[in-house]
């Protein structure tokens, strides 16, 4: 069973010099993405004195430690000694999460390939909008730049490969979809995933004493919203998002 | 007052760099940071400073400079052509740059990344608690032409100095250590890799660079289904067609393509400083090997600034040498015999 912890889940292994990736699945499901989230704070909480980082990623942990003054196979013991308290993958989400609500733009230019990503759902074009502005999607992981969210599941029928060819240039705050994912850009960027709305909510804000807008845990929801709305949006740094605590 | 150093001419690649900025990974935002790292602690011992304090990066070549007011200055990284006023001055090595002069610092010479480092640190704004730009990020900036940067307080006047720096600016051979998804290739793909000669591609930056194979590109057996997956700078990650490419300091920090190990980070100095076709190989080490020699190493640069010297002026650099007194005591001649008179 794949939501249970057994001999082949989770997995410890080196990463590089100085890390270890603790992972609970090979493939994205939601308990292993619940166990990585619970494993990291228990990880934080932990406070082992060699830690000089944590992070997570789909369904793993990253940790980061100074191997100089504490070496692999201790502080493999240690993780091994901390997965062996509980069994992570029904552990709950993080506390203090948010829905976040936001304005998107579905048509012309802002959305350029919505048309050829619904078609490779199945649906009209019509439809797509219909299933993405109102599929309630969670943040799965911040990763790859600064902010920026892995969003899902969609329903089944957004299983469709990311692009074989990369888009030259996708804009900051267009929002992208593959694989039964979203992703939204917080800077400019090449990428493979389908460009299929735009909004203007900044995921990134290094100046300001608040420089990340997600948390995974947090849900979204992309509102269809018109260009003249969408063009009111631009200067307010949460581009007409709305936030609420939901737990 | 406060003290400035003007970026009168600046080469295509000039940042403010230091250690970088940890802690931000689980928020998708690299270190970044200075690529040579190592260049860092060589100034600091120069200068007699805290390796912390932020220098300039140049990339390729350097640019021209001049200050507000007196200002020690230091060069290390990958040896430019430098000049101060048109005199030629060391590299590796720590100068006076006096207020009206000009530093002029120009191309490689080997190497890719050269730094400049000013007594006191470069004193600009933090973001996220460092002054490192991360480009890709949108952090800070590439200098240009007419950019000024503030400069620290420097309490020390010691200039005229010397350090051997670690050999690093004409590619080699670079330690490697299995990493998370090294089981992804065949034995025979690992042999084969440690047995090719790479030459670093002309697609390179702060992220990483390309490199390529003598031969064949490398096959994993995972294929494209790998989940993304934590990537830091030091991991050689293959593309899809069996390309890889060795990650850097402003890297992103998930990857989708597999990893066949990850550089050593004493030895990813010499990665970032190899040069357009310069010639990389990797060497596997166990892990137990690597924490042995970034042990060493660790010693080795906690006392770099014991292997500071005075330097030893070149005649060939001084630019006024027939006004100096080069014989001193010379006489008519008659010295004896009036000595013994």
């Amino acid at each position: 069973m794949k939501n249970m912890q057994t001999a082949t889940w989770p997995k410890v292994k080196t990463a590089g010099f100085d890390g270890f990736l603790i992972s609970f699945g090979d493939q994205l499901n939601e308990p292993a993405n619940r166990a990585a989230l619970a494993f990291r704070d228990a990880l934080e909480r932990a406070g082992l004195a060699a830690v000089q980082e944590t992070s997570t990623s789909l369904v793993s942990t990253y940790l980061r430690f100074d191997p100089l003054a504490f070496d692999h196979e201790a502080m493999r013991g240690e993780l091994t000694a901390l997965l062996a308290e509980r069994n992570w993958f029904d552990a709950d989400l993080p506390k203090g999460r948010k829905l976040w609500r936001v304005p998107t733009v579905y048509e012309g230019d802002f959305a350029p390939q919505l048309d050829e990503a619904a078609q490779a759902a199945g649906l009209t074009t019509a439809e797509a909008i219909a299933s993405i502005s109102t599929s309630r999607v969670r943040v799965q992981t911040i990763g790859f730049a600064p902010g920026m969210p892995y969003l899902g599941a969609l329903p089944e029928v957004w299983n469709i490969p990311r692009q074989t060819a990369l888009n030259a240039q996708t804009p900051a705050g267009g929002l992208c979809v593959a694989i039964r994912q979203l992703v939204l850009f917080p800077v400019a960027t090449p990428t493979g995933w389908r460009h299929i709305g735009q909004t203007a909510f900044r995921l990134f804000r290094p100046e300001t004493d608040a420089p990340f807008a997600l948390r995974p845990g947090d849900e979204v929801v992309f509102e269809q919203t018109t260009p003249e709305a969408f063009a009111k949006m631009q200067n307010d740094p949460d581009g007409g998002a709305v936030s609420e605590v939901i737990a | 007052m406060n003290r400035t150093l003007t970026v009168l001419r600046a080469g295509p690649a000039m940042s403010v760099q230091d250690q970088g900025r940890a802690g931000y990974l689980a928020f998708g935002l690299s270190r970044s940071g200075a690529v040579d790292g190592l260049a860092l602690l060589e100034g600091a011992a120069l200068l007699g400073q805290d390796p912390r304090l932020a220098a300039l990066e140049m990339g390729g070549m350097g640019g021209e400079f001049a200050v507000s007011e007196t200002t020690r200055v230091a060069l290390t990284g990958a040896p430019m052509r430098a000049s101060i006023d048109g005199v030629n001055i060391q590299w590796n090595a720590s100068h006076l740059l006096e207020a009206g002069q000009r530093l002029s610092i120009g191309a490689a010479t080997s190497g890719s990344y050269g730094y400049l480092h000013l007594g006191g640190g470069i004193n600009g704004a933090e973001v996220l608690g460092a002054q490192s730009a991360h480009l890709a990020a949108g952090i800070g900036k590439m200098l240009g032409d007419g950019d000024t940067v503030s400069i620290g307080p420097d309490t020390q006047t010691l200039t005229g100095q010397k350090i051997a720096a670690e050999p690093r600016f004409d590619g080699g051979t670079v330690r490697i250590v299995p990493s998370l998804q090294t089981e992804f290739f065949a034995r025979s793909e690992i042999a084969r890799f440690e047995a090719t000669s790479f030459k670093r591609d002309t697609r390179g930056n702060r992220m990483g660079v390309r490199i390529i194979p003598d031969g064949d590109g490398f096959k994993t057996e995972a294929g494209l289904s790998v989940l993304s997956e934590v990537i830091v700078p030091g991991d050689v990650q293959v593309t899809g067609d069996g390309t890889p490419f060795v990650l850097l300091s402003e890297c992103q920090t998930t990857g989708g393509y597999p990893r066949i190990g990850s550089v050593l980070p004493m030895d990813l100095p010499c990665v970032a400083q190899a040069r357009a076709g310069a010639t990389l190989q990797f060497q596997f080490v166990t892990l137990q090997e690597a924490v042995a020699l970034e042990r060493r190493e660790a010693v080795r640069r906690k006392t770099l600034r014991g292997s500071v010297q005075p330097m030893i002026r070149n005649p060939h650099d001084i630019a006024d040498l027939l006004s100096y007194q080069l014989i001193s005591g010379a006489t008519a001649g008659d010295d004896l015999e009036r000595d013994i008179s």
